[in-house]
């Protein structure tokens, strides 16, 4: 099975009334690699994040992960099979404490929750948040909260870690040390699909990037070619490039 | 390398402090219990041991409804359905067929824990308050069926029969109320105990994280139905266990008395008020509110019809502006202040 790609997505589609959030894409994540999503305002990206996570089902198309086709399978299920999301808006438990969020994302692979404790322990200390560790999340700093919605997929075991702006709303600083952990995620053996705004931090950062605009593919390839395309300069970048 | 060395002695280290806070909760629980237990000594007084098995009796009902209402986060105003249930359960089985109250109160359980994954099979579609407008509703629908079922003695109740002394039916003289508050404190603890043993098992989890953000909650593998569906189980069964023990301690029931909408509010009061979704918030709130309940109601006599209501929301309306997360949070100290 390590010959087809991890992620799968073919031809999907997702209409709201009359709007195409995501019309007819078609990508592919390899193992391993790190796949930046990237698109103005309103491109659909976290759209075409729900329906891989199965946060909602697809007009048209099919999901293939890991060769299996997940198009019908609820959002726990997903998680189950190793497919795991953090959120543009960051969604953490508010009234539970750093520890037990990180808690209820290792509880899918290690039901006993003394064993769960302990795996959450390993992961918030991964993530850098063991000085939080007993903090209620709703107390955390905004670059926290990133931290902690990455912790607690993280602590799902997932082979492949959607990313929603992550970085987004952190200082150079701390988007530098938010890098370092996605880096090190990967380093794991965890394959990243990434939606991210900041150019600057996502190019460097992936192998490749795929571009959505309105809905649909732009373009994809290596970061230096998307960033050379023409049809992407235009509908992104152009105005930056006119401005400078 | 280094790192590596350090992961599993921090680990270890809030492992054990983590088993330390337990046994420190169980501990304090312990004490709370035997104090209770050692309340009747001191005081004697017939009306104010009443008093003593009445609050517990509230502890443990709203301690089963803080299970769902609480952990969960699903607001229940229509447990009184599944107290009705427990006493009716009892009490018929007992005066009809001669079963003793004690497997009466499991069997009134399990069938209050089946109404409720029956119902939780329909309302759990609906969110928020309509969950809670709906719950009233349907509570207020088995109160008119039980007001019309004649076989069950429809509005004028059943009597329990009067007889000796028996711990075997509950039955005691009415001046002696040790067994009772025994019985009552029994069932307090046992909440208590369910309630602190779920706490941090997978289902403890899982209702916290189902009632902060639901989305979130799926997307890292929870079972969302399942998690509500089990919290309204085990809340009715322990409720309907309530509405057993009322039957026996009251010996008559009519379903003004087990299924008025007043005892819904009355389960779910104690928690919001001492604490909602925590472990002593019910037995706080049931130590401050059925006792005020009790007196105002017994000065004010037949006047006062309502007193105790405006006492109430007089109470909540404190608390929610005061400290709107409970009275329990006045005892756990929080060094980190609220920015």
């Amino acid at each position: 099975m390590s010959g087809t790609p991890l992620l799968q997505v073919q031809n999907v589609s997702r209409r709201f009334g009359g709007l195409v959030a995501v019309g007819d894409v078609t990508l592919e994540v390899g193992r391993g690699e790190i796949l930046g999503l990237i698109g103005p305002n309103g491109a659909g990206k976290s759209t075409l994040f729900g329906l891989i996570a199965g946060a909602l089902p697809p007009s048209s198309g099919r999901i293939l992960f890991d060769g299996h086709d997940v198009t019908s399978l609820p959002a726990p299920e997903r998680c189950r099979r190793g497919i795991a999301r953090t959120y543009q808006v960051v969604k953490s438990f508010d009234s539970m404490s750093v520890l037990d969020n990180v808690v209820v994302g290792a509880l899918v692979r290690y039901p006993r929750a003394a064993q769960a404790r302990a795996k959450a322990l390993d992961v918030i200390e991964f993530a850098g948040l063991s000085h939080r560790a007993t903090a209620p999340a709703g107390e955390l700093t905004p670059p926290e909260k990133r931290r902690l919605e990455v912790a607690r997929a993280i602590a799902t075991e997932p082979k492949l870690l959607l990313l929603d702006e992550v970085m987004t709303g952190l200082t150079p600083a701390e988007a530098a040390r938010g890098v370092d952990l996605v880096r090190k995620v990967r380093e794991t053996g965890v394959t990243v699909l990434m939606v991210e705004h900041v150019m600057e931090i996502v190019m460097p950062l992936v192998d490749r990037a795929f571009v959505l605009h309105l809905g649909r593919e732009l373009a994809h390839g290596s970061a230096q070619e998307v960033a050379r395309n023409e049809a992407v300069i235009s509908a992104y970048l152009g105005d930056r490039r006119r401005a400078s | 390398m280094a790192t590596g060395l350090a992961i599993p002695q921090s680990g270890k280290d809030a492992a054990s402090a983590f088993d330390r806070k337990r046994r420190l909760k169980l501990l304090t629980g312990l004490a709370v219990a035997a104090a209770v237990a050692c309340l009747p000594l001191v005081v004697t007084d017939v009306y104010a041991q009443n008093i003593i098995i009445l609050t517990l009796l509230y502890a443990a009902l709203s301690q089963s409804w803080n299970i769902l209402g609480g952990y969960c986060g699903q607001i229940s105003l229509g447990h009184a359905l599944y107290f009705g249930t427990g006493a009716y359960a009892t009490t018929i089985l007992y005066t009809k067929f001669g079963v003793l109250p004690w497997f009466g109160m499991i069997v009134g359980g399990v069938v209050a824990a089946a109404i409720a994954l029956a119902l939780g099979y329909q309302l759990f579609r609906l969110a928020g308050h309509y969950f809670s407008i709906a719950t009233i509703v349907i509570a207020e629908a088995g109160l008119v069926l039980v007001n019309n079922w004649d076989w069950a003695g429809a509005a004028t109740g059943i009597q329990w029969p009067f007889v000796p002394d028996s711990w075997a039916v509950l039955q005691f003289n009415p001046r002696n109320k040790l067994p009772y508050i025994y019985i009552a404190l029994a069932f307090a603890s046992i909440t208590w105990l369910t309630t602190f043993s779920i706490e941090t098992s997978r289902w403890g989890y899982w209702w916290r994280a189902v009632k902060d953000n639901a989305d979130a909650a799926e997307s890292l593998g929870v079972m969302i139905f399942k998690s509500k569906m089990a919290a309204a189980a085990i809340s009715a069964f322990f409720t309907a266990i309530g509405g057993a023990f009322f039957a026996a301690f009251v010996q008559y029931i009519d379903p003004e008395s087990v299924m008025n909408f007043q005892l819904s509010l009355l389960m779910a009061l104690p928690a919001v008020l001492g604490g909602i979704g925590t472990l002593w918030g019910p037995a706080v709130g049931a130590a401050i509110l059925i006792p005020l309940t009790q007196v105002t109601r017994s000065y004010l006599g037949g006047s006062g019809q309502g007193i105790d209501l405006i006492v109430y929301g007089l109470l909540v309306m404190v608390v929610a502006l005061a400290k709107p997360e409970g009275l329990s949070s006045l005892f756990t100290s929080r060094k980190a202040p609220r920015a």
